[in-house]
C-alpha cells in the first residue's frame, strides 16, 4: 500500500478546476518531483494533499497510518503581517508544534532540534533577529529549518530553492538527498528540472502536458527530452 | 497623598476594585497581542456592542441576572466573527463593524422603545463609557470575575505555543496537524468572556483601548512574540491600577481615565522606540 495515493483527482478554487484527473501514488522514501508551468496547479495540489483544500472532484488516499502530524511543509508563499513581531528562533521552534500533542512547552529535544536545523540551515546567528527584518532568501530558510522540525516520514516543499543563491541552492539539494536517503518521503515542488533529473525518483509533470512516472521513463518521454535538450548547456 | 490612598483603600469597594480592574487589564491585554496580529483590533468593539444590545433586551425582559442572556450571545457573536473566513462573504473588519453599529443601534432602539426608566439617557451613557459600577462591585462578582480570569490566564499560558502557531501561520498550523479552527474557537472564547467582564470597568466603548494599546506599545519596543506579550502583560496592569488610582483621587470616570493613562504609556513606548533605533 502506498503513502498517499490520487486517483483521478481535480482540484480547484470554488468548484473550477486548475488540474484535472492526476492520478499517481507515492510509496514510503519516493523522491517525487511535482514540475508544470506557473499557474498548473502544482501549489494547489500540494495544498489539497495537505488537507488545506477539499478536492474538486476524485479521492486522495492516504496510507500506512501516515498522520498529518509526521509532515513538514514548506509554503510557497508565507504571509506574514508586516509587523509581526517573531524571533527566528520562535519560528523554528513552532515546527516542533506537531510533536507535543497535548503537552504545552517544548521539551529538551524538540528545543535541540530546533537548534540543529538552525545550524543545517546556517541561520544560527539570526537566532534572536525579528523574522520580519531578514531578507527574502534568510526567511526561506528559517522557514525551511521549521518544516525539517516538522518532519518525521514525510516533507512537502513547494518550491525550496526559489530566493536561495546558488551555494545554499546546493547545500538544500544534498540536504533534501540525505533526508531521503534516511528514509524520508519527499513531495517537491521545482522548476528546476535540471536538479530533479538529478535527484528525483518519480517525475510528475502538470499542466497542458501530463506526465507521472519514473525518472528513466519521463527521461525519453517527449516533455522529458525536450526540457533536457534545453537544459544541456547549463546543467552538468 | 498617600494617606489618602490608604484611607480608600481601607473600603472594602475600593480593594475589589483594584483586584478586578488588574485582572481585566492582565487578560485583555495578553489576548490582545494575537487579536492586533489577527488584525481582529476592533473585535473588542464589536462585542462590546452586541453586549450591550444583549443587555438591552435583559434590561427590557426584566432578567435579574443579564449575565446569562449576555455572555452566550457574546460567545456566540465572537465565534461567528473568528470562524475562519473562507465561505464567509463579507470578510474581517466590515462584518466587525456591520455586527457592531448594528447591535449598538438595535440595542439603543429597544431600550428607546421599552424602557420604563427615566433615567434612559443615564443608563445608556453608563453602559458606553462605564460607570462607577466597577466601584460598586459585589464579592459575588469579583468572585467571578478572578475565577474567569484565572481560567483565561491558565488557558493562554498552556496552549501559548499553539496560539502562537496559529497567529504566525494558520495554514501551516493545520497543515502539520494543529487543530488551528479549535484553537481559533478557544481565542474566541475567551475573548468574549474578557469583554463581558470588562464592560464592568471601563465600559462598551472603551474595551478595544485596553485590547489594543498594550499590544501596539509593546510591539514598538520588543521584536519577539514572547517579549511582546510578557510586556503588554505588564503595561496593561501598571496602567490600569495607575487609572484606577488617578480616578479615585481625582474623581474623574474610571473607564475614561485608565485609557487616557494607556495613550500616555503608549505615547512613551513610541518615543524609547524612535530613541532606541
Ligand atoms: N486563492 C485562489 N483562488 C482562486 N484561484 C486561485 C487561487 N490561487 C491560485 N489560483 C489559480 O489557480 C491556478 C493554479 O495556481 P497554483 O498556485 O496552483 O499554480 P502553480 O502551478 O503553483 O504556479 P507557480 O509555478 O507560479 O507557483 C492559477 O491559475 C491561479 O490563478
Ligand atoms: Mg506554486
Amino acid at each position: 500500500m502506498s503513502l498517499i495515493k490520487a486517483e483521478n483527482l481535480s482540484v480547484g478554487y470554488d468548484g473550477m478546476a486548475v488540474g484535472e484527473n492526476i492520478n499517481f501514488s507515492v510509496n514510503a522514501g519516493d523522491y517525487l518531483c511535482i514540475v508544470g508551468e506557473n499557474g498548473s496547479g502544482k501549489s494547489t495540489l500540494m495544498k489539497t494533499l495537505l488537507g488545506l483544500q477539499k478536492p474538486i472532484s476524485g479521492c486522495i488516499v492516504i496510507g500506512e497510518g501516515l498522520k498529518q502530524t509526521d509532515i513538514g511543509y514548506l509554503p510557497q508563499q508565507t504571509v506574514v503581517q508586516k509587523d509581526f513581531p517573531a524571533s527566528v528562533y520562535e519560528i523554528v521552534m513552532s515546527g516542533c508544534q506537531s510533536r507535543t500533542g497535548l503537552r504545552p512547552f517544548y521539551n529538551k529535544e524538540e528545543r535541540a532540534l530546533a537548534i540543529e536545523n538552525m545550524e543545517r540551515m546556517g541561520i544560527t546567528e539570526l537566532k534572536d533577529r525579528c523574522y520580519r527584518e531578514l531578507s527574502g532568501g534568510q526567511q526561506q530558510r528559517v522557514l525551511l529549518a521549521r518544516a525539517l522540525c516538522a518532519t518525521k516520514r514525510i516533507l512537502l516543499l513547494d518550491e525550496p530553492v526559489s530566493g536561495l543563491d546558488p551555494k545554499v541552492t546546493a547545500e538544500m539539494y544534498d540536504l533534501i538527498k540525505t533526508l531521503n536517503d534516511e528514509g524520508i518521503t519527499i513531495i517537491m515542488i521545482s522548476h528546476d528540472i535540471a536538479a530533479a533529473m538529478k535527484y528525483a525518483s518519480h517525475i510528475l509533470h502538470i499542466g497542458d502536458y501530463y506526465f507521472y512516472g519514473t525518472i528513466g521513463d519521463y527521461m525519453s518521454s517527449k516533455a522529458g527530452r525536450f526540457f533536457s535538450v534545453k537544459n544541456k548547456g547549463e546543467f552538468k | 497623598m498617600i494617606e489618602t490612598l490608604q484611607m480608600y483603600f481601607e473600603y472594602p469597594f475600593v480593594r475589589y476594585a483594584m483586584i478586578v480592574g488588574v485582572l481585566i487589564a492582565l487578560c485583555s491585554s495578553m489576548l490582545g497581542v494575537t487579536l492586533v496580529l489577527k488584525r481582529l483590533s476592533f473585535i473588542g468593539d464589536g462585542l462590546s456592542h452586541v453586549a450591550f444590545g444583549a443587555i438591552s433586551i435583559a434590561t427590557v425582559l426584566n432578567l435579574t441576572d443579564n449575565m446569562f442572556l449576555v455572555l452566550p450571545v457574546t460567545v456566540i457573536s465572537a465565534i461567528l466573527l473568528l470562524k475562519p473566513g473562507k465561505n464567509a462573504k463579507i470578510k474581517g473588519d466590515a462584518a466587525i463593524a456591520m455586527l457592531s453599529v448594528g447591535a449598538l443601534a438595535f440595542g439603543y432602539l429597544i431600550m428607546n422603545i421599552f424602557s420604563t426608566s427615566s433615567n434612559l439617557t443615564g443608563d445608556v451613557c453608563t453602559t458606553l463609557f462605564g460607570s462607577t459600577a466597577i466601584l460598586t462591585l459585589s464579592i459575588r462578582e469579583v468572585w467571578l470575575c478572578i475565577i474567569l480570569s484565572v481560567i483565561t490566564i491558565g488557558l493562554f499560558i498552556f496552549f501559548y505555543n499553539k496560539i502562537f502557531a496559529v497567529t504566525f501561520d494558520e495554514n501551516y498550523a493545520s497543515a502539520t496537524g494543529t487543530n488551528a479552527n479549535g484553537y481559533n474557537l478557544l481565542i474566541a472564547v475567551m475573548i468574549a468572556v474578557i469583554i463581558v467582564l470588562a464592560m464592568n470597568l471601563v465600559g462598551s466603548l472603551l474595551i478595544s483601548a485596553l485590547v489594543i494599546f498594550p499590544a501596539l506599545s509593546a510591539m514598538r519596543l520588543f521584536k519577539s512574540f514572547r517579549s511582546v506579550t510578557i510586556f503588554s502583560a505588564f503595561f496593561s496592569v501598571i496602567c490600569a491600577s495607575l487609572g484606577l488610582i488617578i480616578s479615585i483621587l481625582a474623581g474623574t470616570p474610571v473607564g475614561s481615565t485608565i485609557v487616557a493613562v494607556d495613550i500616555a504609556g503608549f505615547a512613551i513606548c513610541c518615543l524609547v522606540g524612535k530613541i532606541a533605533h
